[in-house]
């Protein structure tokens, strides 16, 4: 099983809204997008992120943009107007998901995203 | 009909004042109908400019108005483009007596100037609608604003009326690229599809450059020729809302698939229902084609039925934030730093939360809780700065910590130095939404 970083196949940007941050994920080729769909899980975000502590991940699939679309609950210290965070937008934390590294020859259709 | 374009010239309060020139430019060599848009509101932009007109009544809009209109107003009115700009803030009126000077000091003529208002909710009748919201989240003595997130409409409106350019204060930032289209192709407060469709133009413009190259280059991976002159972004706004991403000729930057894509998505939750006061947009089913170098078209948007309430965000008084930094360098800096910090926690901790940065370690994925910077075992970086930041409703209180962290440069590690404090008072904000028949929006022609 080969590693490989988020970071070589896709790009993501990050939103602020309060105290949620949104972090699209974007596939480079369209072939790669049902690899990230089966491994960038909820699950997997949330604990990458365990350090901010959020309280909830949701994501939504955007098949036709080959994006994936996370929503990270509370991870923001309180947001802009309250985080005490140099980037209390969490700007950077589109390039801190692209450090996940996931199995780039997983396909076993029976490793199905957990809802 | 002719395919109207619309521009941006600003995508925050304090972007850059020499965008807008080349977008005008482009619009010009173009011909046909067009609008300039300048978003310059962010969430808190417009709580600070309330407490400007508090501290003086004709302050109170965007600060760099007339720095961002001085090189396109003559162009504008002159070629029959529209512009449209939340750059009224808590001033709408002030601002448009600032532009009739402008236009005087340029020697034009008087521009008819559209004033949209209706979503200051800072009087008593507008606090007891976010009051009864609210509830107990309504702090009474720290008050400082509310604004309703007003729609499209009005702004067609006033265009309609004859107005060249529309300020506004709050209203949703897609609202100010949805209201040229409406006005030039006549849609309907139900026509849901082209609404929607626009409205995904108008958030795509929003931010400026984040669409063209900015907030995006990474060299090696997402490469952005000329960043350092980044185009500003047009949308040509088609008749059944779909659009095509283009940018100011001659300018640096880039428009391609992937920063559609990633500006498509910057700041949307659920993608099925992008909320505005004018539409739920559904970008589930949306495309986005390369047509050409810098031209991309977005497609297939889809619309529902508008919210029957509009978010209103309130503002109080969010007390004094403080954070001061100090400089350890050569062997054992790191050690040194962390010796800081734990005089800082020994001295400051029980009076007030502190967090730590060591900057040069850690310092952007930490938490306010320290949580990651505890976990890190203590390694040898040689550049270090320490920051110590923390809040406080008692501006002493900060005062005191930030004559703490500047006493290190005598009374803490060896080798410390660049003692620099800064601290501001912070707005706390709460959302909340009002039945939109309680909060209407008005357009006035100066």
């Amino acid at each position: 099983m080969t590693q490989t970083r988020l970071y070589d196949l896709a790009h993501a940007r990050t939103g602020d809204k309060g105290n949620q941050a949104n972090i699209s994920l974007i596939a480079y080729r369209e072939k790669d997008y049902p690899l990230l769909v089966q491994q960038v899980t909820c699950e997997r975000v949330a604990q990458h992120f365990g350090a901010r502590q959020p309280t909830q991940v949701r994501r939504y699939l955007l098949p036709l943009l080959g994006a994936i679309n996370f929503v990270l609950e509370d991870v923001l210290d309180g947001g802009v107007n309250d985080s005490l965070n140099l980037d209390m937008h969490g700007k950077s934390l589109s390039f801190h998901l692209l450090e996940m590294r996931i199995d780039a020859q997983e396909t076993s259709p029976d490793n199905q995203e957990t809802p | 009909m002719e395919t109207i374009a619309v521009g941006c010239g600003a995508g925050f309060s304090g972007d850059r004042c020499d965008a807008a020139p080349p977008v005008v430019r482009t619009l010009i060599e173009r011909g046909g109908p067009a609008a300039l848009i300048f978003e310059n509101l962010a969430e808190r932009t417009l709580a600070h400019q309330q407490l400007a007109r508090r501290a003086d009544p004709s302050r109170g809009y965007e600060p760099l108005l007339l720095d961002y209109l001085r090189p396109v107003l003559a162009d504008c009115l002159r070629h029959g483009i529209a512009i449209v700009g939340n750059f009224g803030a808590a001033n709408p009126q002030g601002a448009a007596r600032a532009i009739e000077g402008l236009a005087a000091e340029l020697g034009l003529p008087t521009p008819r100037i559209g004033i949209v208002e209706g979503d200051d909710l800072s009087d008593p009748r507008g606090r007891a609608l976010v009051r009864a919201q609210l509830g107990g989240d309504f702090d009474e003595t720290g008050f400082v604003c509310a604004n309703a997130y007003q729609g499209a409409f009005e702004i067609a409106q006033a265009l309609r009326a004859g107005a060249q350019v529309v300020v506004t204060g709050r209203v949703a930032d897609p609202s100010l690229a949805l209201g040229p289209a409406i006005a030039h192709y006549g849609w309907s407060a139900t026509d849901w599809d082209a609404l929607a469709g626009a409205t995904m133009a108008g958030h795509l413009l929003e931010c400026g450059a984040q669409v063209s190259g900015g907030y995006f280059a990474d060299p090696g991976y997402k490469d952005v020729p000329g960043l350092e002159d980044v185009g500003f972004p047009i949308a040509e706004i088609a008749a059944d809302g779909s659009c095509i991403i283009t940018k100011a000729s001659g300018t640096g930057g880039l428009v391609d698939c992937r920063t559609v894509k990633e500006q498509l998505l910057y700041e949307v939750h659920d993608p099925a229902a992008y909320l505005t006061p004018d539409v739920v947009a559904d970008i589930t089913q949306a495309t986005v084609t390369q047509l050409g170098p810098h031209r991309v078209r977005l497609a297939g948007v889809r619309g529902h039925p508008r919210p029957p309430t509009l978010k209103a965000l309130a503002y109080f008084d969010g007390g004094w934030l403080g954070e001061a930094e100090i400089s350890y360098a050569g062997p054992n800096a790191e050690a040194r730093a962390r010796l800081a910090m734990d005089v800082m926690q020994r001295r400051m901790g029980a009076r007030m939360p502190l967090r730590f940065d060591l900057i040069g370690v850690l310092s952007i994925l930490g938490d306010d809780g320290n949580r990651l910077l505890q976990a890190l075992p203590a390694g040898d970086s040689r550049d270090v700065r320490l920051r110590v930041a923390s809040r406080h409703e008692d501006v002493r209180q900060i005062d005191l910590l930030l004559r703490e962290v500047t006493a290190l440069w005598t009374g803490g590690p060896g080798g410390g130095g660049g003692v620099r404090t800064a601290k501001r008072q912070r707005l706390s904000n709460r959302a909340c939404f009002i039945p939109r028949e309680q909060v209407p929006a008005r357009y006035t022609l100066a």
